[in-house]
């Protein structure tokens, strides 16, 4: 159908963008069909984000032209573009958690000096859109109780509240369940038969394969190919993104498992409200293996990694870390975990792996600020860091290779390739990996899946959490999965599968 | 909102713009005076020559700039940990106390070489405890440092006017403040210092504490961007989670900042007392502090952006106060408002110009 009806609702003529020397986006041209669900697909760095924000008007492009309905349009800021009908969800959610569902869903478009109004109106305006869309949330429910999937349902809603016809998601399913991404993608199928026009902006192939009519392929700033996704394959796709063949099968030999590195006893954790974050944590990781955490986000793994790494100490049981005992009284700090041998890449690359504002190689760096070669007498040596961190952007293939280029302005691929790099680079006993290759793209996570893979054979302990169960299945040796601060079920990764994981994550069957 | 992502060149981003906030600042200021019925040439005439026209008064700028590069340091250092002290002025203050209380108990038994260095160290050592106090209720009972430090100057102000009239007065004296320091104590004025060398100055308030503010200026700018806690300090103030994580002890670097910047400010001290009034008096900090946070603000946490800032606002001073002399009709009220409006445009409105400098330079850049 959308091919006979196939006038444009948005079309980009020639798009140029540069951030100082980096060419981010290089004369893009693209067309969205109304009322059809595209994809962009695209490597970090591609400059896929970088256009979409140019459409949404929250970057001026340089050069090229922007078109809605086919009339020409300016989109100076993002106001613009939601008096256009464009509506952006993006990858961080953008929600007051204290406030409930109504008084996020009028933020920003209140309705008057008093709120009561503007509820009533939301709430009506709610129920329509919850009915139509199949989008049901409580709207009284405070937004910190809702889960990550709801919370985007929200945000979903919040969009269409603003009249957008145009539906624009960055990267979606990053932070979702696999049943919740299945949910999410349904919901989209159901607004473009309701007449929205979506484009999804996703390295997953899975989902662009399951839900888009169309797909657009960037590399380096250009758009390389326009499929119809009916037309092409998995195999294609990564193909075009990364410039060259992709191998998603890691053929790793069997572990070698060696001598327990890290062991946990009866771990648990109680906030100061008294809630149980972790709860009777018994694990042991040997050297030579990868034991992966497989877990619906939320269920305790971010806990387990900050005791595990030493950032917070257990409340009660405890843990061996290469012979270190450690309990809540005798707890280790992270400068001392490093000592130990223990590297960790911690989930949240932005807010804990790296500091934005720094340099490159500042960040290649942190934790192990105050060591040789980085520092003798008590001063800092730039140079011995600088010459560090090229070192370490040539090893792991970061782009680009600029040590004077501050954090923020790499992509998200290269920033978590410069903190594996930093962790692994230090032949580490214990390695802690939380969600390796979240929001990163194809090539880079074929990288660093190999590199751990790779670190396991020399011999390191690694431990993987993520809630990316194919990441889990493709990398780790024997598989725990955690559900409500417990670990209810470990499985041999050869007996492992989507399904019986799946029922575990939520809880189904405790082992 | 674009346009402020898009980078400027960098010596537009830091001499061009902060001149055009100074520019707009004078501009609004220029049409004050001429409501009041002064000639707004003639007046800032009068406040340049003040300020700049003299050996005289380019000591007394330079005298002035001296407390505002200690002050500004401190509120830099501290803002650099993600910590903001608004208690520059409390800290110099009680940094006097240390000040006073040193010289007081050994310039009669030690010599100049020994006295000075001490009195420095004391006046650094009280400055620190006072910020010590606000730092350790944030980093442990978790009170806001903005609230508590601002609560310990009037303490601080308290304390000191109890101790002056009670104890530390001189016997006899009918003013409050201590008795005179002897020789042994004085850090030698800069006409002095520069007679030595064979250079004539008229005489000001200008005293060698300059150079020891400099040097405090290249001591801050190594630790923060060269030392391994400096740089600790600066993540935990971009990132408290990622110093965390980086094993950094969150309490004892709060300390630490808060420490280090309490002591900065104690150099006021060194400057006040022990450069000019050469005795304790009461409210020799007078404002130091306060104007202190804007000087880091306008310097952008850098040292020599401290130094250049410090420069402008010691000017400011001693012009303003040239300007009042003249001009009695510009009252100091006047100059306040005058301080306070380049404040104003170099600190909340700093991003003003920004958009018509990118329009100038988008096209060259």
């Amino acid at each position: 159908m959308q091919e006979l009806t196939a006038d444009a609702a948005i079309e980009l003529r020639e798009i140029d963008k540069s951030f100082g020397s980096v060419h981010a986006v290089r004369g893009a041209s693209l067309r969205v069909e109304r009322g059809s669900i595209t994809g962009i697909v695209g490597e970090n760095g591609a400059g896929k984000s970088t256009l979409m924000s140019i459409l949404y008007g929250l970057h001026l492009a340089d050069a090229g032209e922007i078109l809605v309905d086919g009339r020409p349009v300016e989109m100076a800021s993002p106001r613009d573009a939601i008096g256009h009908g464009i509506g952006m969800v993006h990858q961080h959610f953008m929600l007051v958690d204290s406030f409930t569902v109504l008084e996020n869903l009028i933020l920003g478009a209140e309705g008057g000096a008093l709120l009561a109004a503007g509820l009533a109106s939301a709430r009506g305006e709610l129920a329509r859109l919850s009915g139509e869309y199949g989008l049901a949330v409580d709207p009284d429910a405070r937004v910190a109780d809702l889960s990550v999937g709801e919370q985007q349902r929200v945000e979903i809603l919040k969009v269409l509240l603003r009249g957008a016809r145009i539906l624009i998601l960055d990267e979606p399913s990053a932070v979702l369940t696999p049943q919740e991404t299945d949910r999410l993608l349904q919901i989209l199928r159901l607004l473009r038969d309701r007449g929205v026009t979506v484009v999804l902006i996703t390295h997953k192939l899975r989902e662009i394969l399951a839900v888009t009519d169309k797909v657009i392929v960037m590399r380096r700033g250009e758009v390389v190919a326009e499929r119809r996704t009916a037309e092409t394959g998995a195999e294609e796709l990564a193909e075009l993104m990364v410039g060259r063949k992709v191998r998603f099968d890691l053929d790793k030999a069997p572990a070698r498992r060696g001598e327990t590195m890290l062991a946990a006893w009866h771990l648990s954790l109680v906030d100061g409200r008294g809630v149980r974050l972790l709860d009777d944590i018994s694990l042991e990781v040997r050297s030579g293996e990868i034991v992966g955490i497989a877990g619906v986000s939320g269920n305790g793994q971010t806990e387990l990694l900050q005791v595990l790494s030493g950032i917070r100490p257990p409340t009660g049981g405890e843990m061996e870390v290469c012979r270190r005992k450690v309990d809540a009284a005798h707890p280790v700090d992270p400068a001392e975990m490093r000592d130990l041998g223990v590297a960790h890449v911690p989930e949240d690359r932005l807010r804990q792996g790296l500091v934005p504002a720094f340099l490159a190689s500042e960040t290649s760096i942190l934790g192990y600020q105050d060591r040789e070669p980085f520092c003798h007498n008590y001063l800092m040596d730039g140079p011995a860091v600088g010459k560090y961190c090229a070192d370490l952007m040539e090893r792991f293939d970061v782009r680009p290779r600029t040590p004077g280029l501050r954090s923020a302005n790499f992509s998200g691929g290269n920033q978590q390739k410069l903190i594996l790099a930093r962790e692994m680079a230090r032949n580490p006993k214990v390695l802690l990996v939380g969600q390796p290759t979240r929001g990163v793209d194809i090539g880079a996570i074929e990288f660093i899946r190999r590199e751990l893979i790779k670190s396991r054979d020399a011999g390191c302990a690694v431990l993987v959490v993520s809630v990316e169960l194919e990441e889990i299945l493709s990398l780790a040796d024997r598989i725990l999965v955690m559900f409500g601060g417990r670990i209810v079920g470990e499985v041999a990764a050869g007996e492992a599968d989507e399904r019986t994981l799946g029922l575990m994550m939520a809880g189904a069957r405790a082992a | 909102m674009s346009a402020s992502r898009r980078p400027l060149p960098g010596w537009v981003e830091i001499g061009l713009l902060p001149l055009a906030n100074i520019a707009m600042a004078f501009l609004l200021v220029g049409l004050i005076v001429a409501v009041i019925g002064v000639d707004p040439f003639h007046a800032l005439k009068l406040l340049v020559l003040g300020a700049l026209g003299s050996s005289e008064s380019i000591g007394y700028t330079l005298y002035y700039a001296t407390n505002f590069i200690f002050t500004g340091l401190a509120v830099a250092v501290a803002f650099h940990a993600g910590l903001f002290n608004i208690g520059g002025e409390g800290q110099a203050y009680i940094g006097g106390l240390g000040c006073g209380l040193a010289v007081l108990a050994l310039d009669r038994y030690l010599p100049t070489l020994l006295v000075i260095p001490l009195a420095i160290l004391a006046s650094a050592a009280f400055g620190a405890a006072w910020a010590a106090i606000p730092a350790w209720m944030q980093a442990w009972r978790g009170s806001h440092i903005v609230i508590t430090t601002i609560m310990f100057n009037f303490v601080a102000s308290a304390l000191m006017v109890y101790l002056m009239v009670n104890v530390l007065i001189a016997p006899g004296s009918m003013t409050p403040q201590s008795r005179g320091f002897t020789a042994s104590a004085a850090v030698p004025s800069m006409q002095a210092a520069l007679q030595w060398i064979g250079i004539a100055v008229a005489p000001s308030a200008l005293n060698l504490s300059l150079l020891l503010a400099l040097v405090a200026c290249v001591g801050v700018w190594i630790f923060l961007w060269h030392t391994p806690w400096g740089y600790s300090l600066r993540t935990m103030g971009h990132n408290p989670e990622a110093a965390l994580y980086a094993g950094t002890n969150l309490k004892r670097m709060t300390m630490l900042a808060m420490c280090l910047s309490g002591a900065l400010a104690g150099g006021v001290a060194v400057n006040e007392l022990l450069g000019v009034h050469h005795r304790l008096v009461l409210d020799f900090a007078a404002g130091y502090g306060f104007t202190g946070i804007a000087v880091a603000l306008m310097g952008r946490g850098h040292p020599l952006g401290i130094v250049l800032a410090a420069l402008l606002f010691g000017a400011l001073q001693q012009g303003g106060a040239e300007l009042n002399f003249e001009i009695p009709k510009i009252t100091r009220e006047m100059v306040v408002v005058i301080q306070g409006l380049v404040i104003l445009f170099s600190g909340a409105l700093v991003h003003l110009p920004r958009p018509w400098l990118q329009a100038l330079f988008a096209r060259k850049g």
